[in-house]
């Protein structure tokens, strides 16, 4: 009698609930915006001199601030001062007949660092936290344990402090190498540390002098480097050169900190508009507002007649990024409001995207409904298949090589390529350099002559006749190479398995069978693939490129001589040399952006299309999905400090979480009187008794 | 019985250190030291002066097995095993190539992983004998082959579609918990229902069949024989003395499992984004971190090998039979 009491309150209890049951996160504050975001893979590196990932870099960038940024709205990319007063521009000195190019930069005062124990002082002055004894620091269990904090201002010493780390042997930067090419000193300080480190002793970076970098007075210093290098502004925009403070050093690097995981790879100490609040990358990362940050202090966002809602006052408060591995989950949850932003599931790109008849990816109508906006950005990367230019049959520069080479670059349809295994997100490259970066030409001019037409509908690629007409011309009528008799096989190195791979080997094994040509696929994996690309061995090979910095350079220095893989372990990994190419390569690095430098470029990127190095592959296209709630949304590929230009609107989302996720229940009450009829049923029968022994 | 034990330990540290042989053999045919610095360092700009200090740092700057250039026992000593390995016999598992200490991962991952873990065979282990023994009573009749023809369909879905399927129903359709995540504390019972309700179910076709085919072999001895001729509801001879006797088998296989348990799953804790010891050394794997390879290795055949003992010691406590000697 008392159930069905039961059920009344049951249900009446339910009916009461507003809060949706499935919602991941604790009642959200109402007084505080939160951006929920998710991360498929665990960072490794939280400090600026080390990390070198775009995974890592959504974290740090929001924390650390490098002299300059990225436009957050101008195309094609380009600089502006962050903490510095103006772009560093750089004077050009000669000393000893030696070209050098000096840039002087000053910041701005008054920049303050977010709160952290490092900075803690006591009454007297002195660091509360920087001389802990062994017994202090076995007692301490968390990071918690620290409420003390303070702040100082940011001072011209901390970028040059990190200058210096670039040069530690036990931070390992990735570009401790390349810099020491350019920052004048970095190199010989590198040496006296890493002789210092193998005697056993401990690196103090406040005794050590770096002889290109002088800080001038609090607010000034110089970086001093070899020759012309132009594009080392860009360099400034990452957080390799952010700000670290000499205290954090000092804190961090007291003995038993290592074994708690303080460091300042999990506890990084920024000046941004963020600090990670909340370090567990098992689970979540949590950025919370520096409330230390002054936005006066930073350059307005606006662009022509256009201006964002700027505010930082109405920048979301905190930033939650969940750890999600799979895609499934994740998608369900961006779905169900969840999630703010998100990237389109595979399976399900059909149901989000709809292709008009003008080839143009729209939303589809169910999910325009939903109130989910759509953006796309072409990356500023390339994707390509290179050719080893020292191999025999594929390399080398004769005409009939080239031809060989031209032929498949006809043969393989990357437009096909990209309909079939990425939904069309890409864009067929034409040449080394992406669209958004300066000497990208767009068009009818823009277009490879050697593999298409142009059409009023845009490239077309040529026949395939016309690249069996090359295969003729190079030697291999049909495939079959006409001083042997035998049929053109050609070997394809790739790391590609699984059952997904196979599908895409199996498509290029059917482009190359266009040509007559046997495609060989010797599968590896990563490590044998690139020890292969190192010593010259691989014939054929799939690569790819993401720009450091939007600069053309950053694309042609892929294919300059000097950097050939097997000679110099550079990054020309097609092992390509024109000597008119690498001529005209310093010249364009130094050449500023304007039409003498795109004659320049117009004429690499001709080179590069006759010799065909690559086949150019394609850029691809990123399509993320933001619910209507999320404002101040931009593509922007080259900055990651994005999270301060962005708001939620809260009510909207509280509204569609609660639409979109009401429980279900009836499901439930039928599972539960199927159980009790199988049971009554059994108990029946159980009754009847006659039981027999199987 | 302390005899015994001690000959199994001391059988263990062989076995270990074999283990141990075996992963570092396995993971340096297939990663060189070079290459490990070059996935930690990243693939752009790494200099070969970059991988030396690396390995320096590392210790991976060292020979792997065999000094020859050194003298005496520094010829076993001064090598990346001797280095490395053999410090997990102290318990010592260090710092991952990333940086981070292992033993404080470990001892932070461990929990979620139990937390579902342990639910689902606790849960599991009750419903399962308890459906076991409701279809072994009802045996040789449509009630016990319709359950035998729904578990072999149960044991034929994969653990993946369930997973899926699970998310898909409970959590994406009918919206009664969240689809993945998880939190600490009391507030982690609703992230930790749908793994458990799912782990439970994609265990119970396998171990129905499993326990129910136990059952009926003590059902036809004599003891139950004779318990009937005495006149006992048929009820009672199950619960007992078929499910007392038929005890003997499950516990020790659940005894043998118990251990790993902090090991936790690959695949439901990736999906539901439960930051256990699952996926741990999957992820190490692929970042080429040897250093968290072979603590992982060591510390799951050191589990399994207590697992094991365990099962002995349980066999004496639950059949008096059995001594160990």
């Amino acid at each position: 009698m008392y159930l069905d009491k039961f059920f009344i309150l049951f249900f009446l209890m339910i009916a009461g609930c507003s809060e949706p049951w499935n919602n991941p996160y604790l009642t959200e504050k109402e007084s505080s915006s939160i951006n929920y975001s998710s991360f498929a893979e665990r960072p490794k590196h939280l400090d600026p001199v080390s990390s070198y990932s775009e995974n890592e870099a959504r974290f740090i960038s929001q924390i650390y601030e490098p002299l300059v940024q990225y436009h957050y709205l101008d195309r094609p990319y380009r600089l502006e001062a962050l903490t510095a007063t103006k772009l560093p521009e750089p004077t050009i000195v000669q000393e000893k007949s030696i070209n050098y190019s000096i840039y002087k930069i000053r910041i701005k005062p008054g920049i303050l660092y977010q709160p952290h124990p490092c900075f803690a002082k006591d009454s007297q002055g002195n660091f509360v936290y920087h001389d802990l004894t062994y017994n202090q620091i076995s007692q301490i269990k968390t990071f918690s344990f620290f409420t003390l904090t303070g702040t100082r201002e940011l001072t011209a010493y901390d970028y040059a402090f990190q200058i210096k780390r670039l040069a530690h042997p036990q931070k390992h930067s990735p570009i401790s190498g390349l810099m020491s090419k350019h920052i004048v000193g970095l190199k010989e300080l590198k040496e006296k540390l890493v002789a210092t480190n193998q005697k056993g002793e401990i690196i103090d970076l406040k005794k050590f002098n770096i002889e290109g970098v002088k800080v001038l007075n609090d607010y000034e210093f110089e970086i001093k480097i070899y020759g012309k290098y132009p594009q080392f502004k860009y360099w400034l925009a990452m957080n390799f050169f952010a700000p670290i403070p000499w205290e954090a050093e000092a804190f961090f690097s007291q003995s038993g900190f290592k074994e708690k995981n303080f460091s300042l790879d999990w506890h990084p100490i920024g000046t941004g508009p963020y600090m990670l609040s909340e370090n567990n990358p098992n689970r979540r990362m949590i950025l919370k507002k520096n409330p230390n940050y002054d936005p006066t202090l930073r350059p307005l966002i606006e662009y022509n007649n256009y201006r964002i809602d700027a505010n930082f006052d109405r920048a979301v408060d905190e930033a939650h990024f969940i750890l999600e591995k799979e895609a499934i989950p994740e998608w369900s949850k961006f779905l169900q409001g969840y999630y703010d932003a998100s990237g389109i599931l595979s399976d399900s790109f059909d149901q989000v995207i709809s292709i008009n008849s003008r080839g143009d990816a729209n939303l589809s109508a169910d999910i325009e409904a939903k109130g989910i906006n759509l953006v796309k950005a072409v990356k500023p990367s390339i994707a390509y298949m290179g050719f080893n230019m020292t191999d025999p049959i594929i390399g080398g520069y004769t005409q009939k090589q080239k031809f060989l080479r031209r032929a498949i670059s006809i043969a393989i349809n990357y437009e096909e390529l990209l309909s079939i295994f990425a939904n069309g997100r890409g864009l067929v490259a034409q040449g080394p350099i992406p669209p958004g970066i300066f000497g990208y030409v767009d068009g009818s001019y823009g277009v490879n002559e050697y593999v298409y037409y142009w059409t009023e509908k845009g490239p077309k690629r040529k026949s395939i006749e016309i690249a069996q007409e090359l295969m003729s011309r190079a030697g291999y009528p049909k495939g079959i190479d006409a001083l042997t008799g035998k049929r053109l096989t050609l070997f394809y190195d790739t790391v590609l398995g699984g059952p997904s791979g196979k599908a895409v080997l199996n498509w290029y094994r059917k482009q190359f069978k266009k040509l007559g040509i046997e495609l060989i696929v010797r599968a590896t994996d990563y490590n044998r693939f690139q020890e292969k690309i190192r010593k010259g061995t691989a014939q054929i090979f799939s690569w790819g490129w993401n720009a450091d910095y939007p600069d053309p350079e950053n694309f042609l220095f892929l294919l300059y001589g000097p950097n050939s893989k097997v000679e110099t372990q550079g990054e020309n990994a097609a092992n390509y040399k024109n000597p008119e190419f690498d001529i005209l390569f310093p010249k364009m690095m130094e050449t500023p952006n304007g039409v003498n430098r795109q004659k320049i470029i117009d004429r690499m990127i001709e080179l590069v299309r006759e010799d065909s190095p690559w086949v150019w592959g394609y850029h691809p296209t990123t399509y993320t999905l933001y619910h209507k709630w999320m404002k101040g949304i931009v593509p922007n590929l080259m900055a990651r400090n994005t999270l301060k230009y962005k708001t939620i609107n809260q009510k909207e989302r509280r509204e569609y979480r609660t639409d979109a996720n009401q429980p279900v229940l009836w499901p439930l009450v039928f599972v539960a009187f199927f159980i009790l009829a199988v049971f009554f049923i059994c108990l029946f029968r159980a009754k009847k008794g006659n039981f027999t022994s199987v | 019985m302390f005899n015994y034990l001690l000959k199994r330990i001391l059988y263990a540290i062989p076995i270990l250190i074999a283990v141990n042989i075996f992963t570092f053999f396995l993971f340096f045919v297939v990663n060189s030291p070079d290459d490990m610095a070059r996935l930690h360092l990243g693939n752009k700009h790494v200099t070969q002066e970059a991988i030396d200090n690396w390995k320096f740092e590392r210790g991976y700057n060292k020979p792997l097995l065999w000094a020859s250039e050194s003298e005496g026992i520094k010829k076993i000593s001064e090598t990346i095993f001797f280095e490395n390995s053999l410090k997990l016999f102290l318990f010592e598992f260090g710092q991952s190539d990333s940086g981070r200490d292992i033993s404080f991962d470990i001892s932070k991952r461990m929990w979620p992983s139990l937390a579902i873990a342990l639910p689902v065979l606790i849960v599991g282990v009750c419903l399962t004998l308890t459906i076991a023994l409701f279809v072994a009573f009802f045996r040789a009749t449509y009630i016990d082959s319709t359950g035998v023809l729904i578990c072999v369909f149960m044991m034929s879905i994969s653990g993946l579609f369930y997973i899926i399927g699970g998310q898909y129903l409970i959590g994406k359709m009918l919206k009664l918990v969240p689809i993945s995540g998880y939190s600490e504390g009391i507030s982690a019972i609703k992230f930790l229902v749908l793994p458990v309700v799912i782990g439970v179910i994609s265990g119970l076709g396998n171990g129905t069949r499993w326990y129910r085919t136990i059952f009926l072999e003590e059902v036809n001895k004599d003891y139950v024989r004779t318990a009937r001729s005495k006149g006992f509801k048929e009820s009672r001879i199950m619960l007992s003395h078929v499910l007392r006797n038929a005890l003997i088998p499950i516990m020790t296989g659940i005894v043998v499992v118990l251990p790993s348990l902090f090991l936790g799953s690959l695949i439901t804790e990736s999906f539901f984004g439960v930051p256990g010891l699952g996926s741990y050394t999957i992820e190490a794997i692929r970042a080429q971190d040897f250093a968290i390879v072979r603590s992982m290795v060591f510390l799951g055949s050191l589990l399994y090998i207590l697992g094991l003992i365990l099962t002995d010691i349980s066999y004496t406590l639950v059949d008096p039979r059995v001594r160990l000697n």
